[in-house]
């Protein structure tokens, strides 16, 4: 079955969006959008690092996208810039030192529109491996650190009041968020990855009325996307990265007409109900 | 309650306790105890440091000055001043008592139950009122049976009926389960009966001591009846130092103490502090006699808020 690549990337695409709907959850809950594309900006210079010192492709990127985590951490406590210039800063910087050094590295031949957009249909036997392996470690380490994580969401002085270590859970938070990056810029590509997670998440806010339903919604949307997307590049012979994006789009956009409708019809049942 | 509160366990003692940011102590010298089955309030002006103290004496804030003890394994229950939750973010308000804990459905349907907001269990939080979110969080904070609670205005944005209510709560809270409570309030005249010491608070600790008496005014009787007068008292604090701009503190017969809310200098403070602070509050009763038009003015202006908020 898997001899088929559009079968091997369908496989692949609903194992990582399953990923990052729970993931995008609290990206869009502690409005870090803006940080995960930052991360992602990041991982070309990870790219160029790895060929550069000849490490594995996901190791590097997950290195750098940690550090660049670290680096704005360390930055914020200074507190000299606001964190929006701050990510600014990281994000077109390491983009652009990504870029450069790759053009200096005459003697290794880069597909940069393959990491800037993603190559899902090339995507390999031990690629779904990496995928399936590393998503499984990253929604386990989710779901057993789920109550920690969430209560440091909703507010870090009343977690740690009571006995909880919400600084431990951002950082954490931001580990499994270069782990994703790492493992999905093969599919969609660095500058597509905050998409996927992020229009899920926002997605199925309309139909959810506790986080665990958000992120269980986020992830069944996310995989529609993958497998809509796929069909239609195919059908379209659209490039399938930037696909995927656009059905999640699309999806977010008939929330947008239905999920108001449907909330109004809930409410309605609910008040009739009581 | 003050006896018994005397030979109980400590559950958390800051000594000298301060906090410095950008070149200013915010707070300085402060002395706190609370033990288990008392209630400490905590009054000030705004701005006076009462958060930040809460925040310092349960450990999510580190003192640039001074030491806090608390005891092993101690539980809290915390009810921050401010608490916005993002509208991403879906939850319920029974979604809501599970956040930092495991409880069961009838352990939550209870606690909802004494707050008095049960019929919003399903209720997205976004969408209750201020004074059913402050509910809906003091059960929360209620629920894991903390040894102490920490208050942070949580009768803001309730009404002045719901706010007897929810004193009356917080006692019966205390009296129930013996936690050690310490409450955070704006209001200077209103406080509970029951408060075991009241710390007033502005930079420093300016007096500290037990509201000896309830002063009810005929219109506030008129309001919320005699049961009402029981639960609340009207704590006068009269102000016999006035705070400069520059941090300094002028004492009434216009003497300024140099650096008072230096922390190396608190010794002195406190000193000037306890010869001036206790013969204004010993005399309650004249005390109350004499700015009586006052409270009734006031109590006037809560009717009329009261009033509106029906």
């Amino acid at each position: 079955m898997l001899d088929d690549f559009f079968v091997r990337a369908l496989v692949a695409g609903v194992g990582l969006a399953v990923v990052t709907g729970p993931l995008g959850c609290f990206i869009v809950w502690r409005r870090m959008a803006y940080f995960g594309d930052t991360m992602s900006h990041s991982a070309l210079l990870g790219v160029a690092l790895a060929f550069l010192f000849d490490i594995n492709l996901i190791l590097g990127v997950f290195l750098v996208a940690a550090m660049v985590s670290v680096a704005l951490l360390l930055l914020q406590r200074r507190g000299a810039l606001s964190t929006d210039a701050l990510l600014g800063i990281l994000s077109h910087s390491t983009l652009a030192l990504g870029l450069v050094m790759v053009a200096f590295m005459t003697w290794v031949r880069i597909d940069l529109m393959g990491f800037l957009f993603g190559d899902i249909l090339a995507v390999s036997r031990p690629d779904i491996l990496v995928i399936y392996a590393g998503g499984a470690l990253i929604l386990g380490l989710l779901i057993w650190m789920w109550r920690p994580l969430l209560a440091a969401t909703v507010s870090s002085e009343l977690a740690e009041a009571e006995g909880m270590r919400p600084e431990v859970s951002r950082v954490a938070l931001m580990l499994l968020m270069a782990c994703v990056i790492a493992i999905a810029m093969k599919i969609v590509g660095i500058l597509l990855i905050t998409a996927l997670l992020i229009i899920p998440a926002a997605t199925a806010r309309r139909f959810a009325a506790t986080p665990e339903q958000m992120a269980v919604t986020a992830s069944v949307l996310g995989a529609a996307a993958v497998v809509g997307g796929l069909f239609g590049s195919l059908r379209f012979d659209t490039p399938s990265g930037p696909s995927i994006v656009v059905a999640a789009l699309a999806f977010f956009l008939l929330s947008l007409l239905y999920g108001g409708r449907l909330k109004a019809r809930l409410t309605a049942s609910n008040g009739s109900s009581t | 309650m003050a006896q018994a509160a005397a030979t109980s366990k400590t559950l958390v003692e800051a000594k000298g306790i301060g906090l410095r940011r950008s070149g200013r102590w915010l707070v300085s010298g402060v002395d706190l105890a609370v033990k288990a089955g008392e209630i400490v309030t905590l009054i000030g002006p705004n701005g006076s440091g009462k958060s930040t103290t809460a925040k310092i004496t349960i450990g999510i804030q580190k003192p640039d000055s001074g030491q806090v003890t608390r005891a092993k394994g101690l539980r809290i229950g915390y009810v921050p001043q401010k608490l916005t939750i993002d509208w991403t973010l879906p939850l319920t308000v029974t979604r809501l008592m599970t956040l930092t804990g495991r409880y069961s459905t009838s352990e939550v349907t209870q606690a909802l139950e004494e707050v008095g907001i049960a019929h919003l269990a399903q209720a997205e939080v976004q969408h209750l009122s201020g004074g059913e979110f402050q509910r809906a969080l003091l059960a929360r904070a209620m629920i894991g049976k903390p040894d102490l609670l920490v208050l942070d205005e949580p009768v803001q944005s309730v009404d002045f009926a719901g706010e007897v209510a929810l004193y009356n709560l917080i006692r019966e809270i205390r009296d129930r389960t013996n936690c050690g409570i310490l409450l955070i309030s704006h209001d200077l005249h209103v406080v509970m009966a029951e408060t075991d010491t009241v710390v007033c608070l502005n930079g420093h600790v300016c007096c500290r001591g037990t509201p000896e008496s309830v002063v009810a005014s005929p219109e506030y009787l008129q309001l919320f009846g005699s049961r009402a007068a029981e639960t609340l008292a009207v704590y006068r604090h009269h102000h016999d130092h006035t705070h400069l701009p520059d941090g300094r503190v002028q004492r009434a017969d216009g003497v300024i103490l140099g650096d008072g809310h230096a922390h190396g200098d608190h010794a002195h403070c406190d000193h000037s502090h306890q010869i001036l602070c206790e013969p204004n509050t010993l005399p309650e009763a004249e005390a109350g006699a004499k700015s009586l038009p006052e409270s009734v003015a006031e109590d006037q202006t809560r009717e009329s808020e009261a009033a509106n908020a029906r």
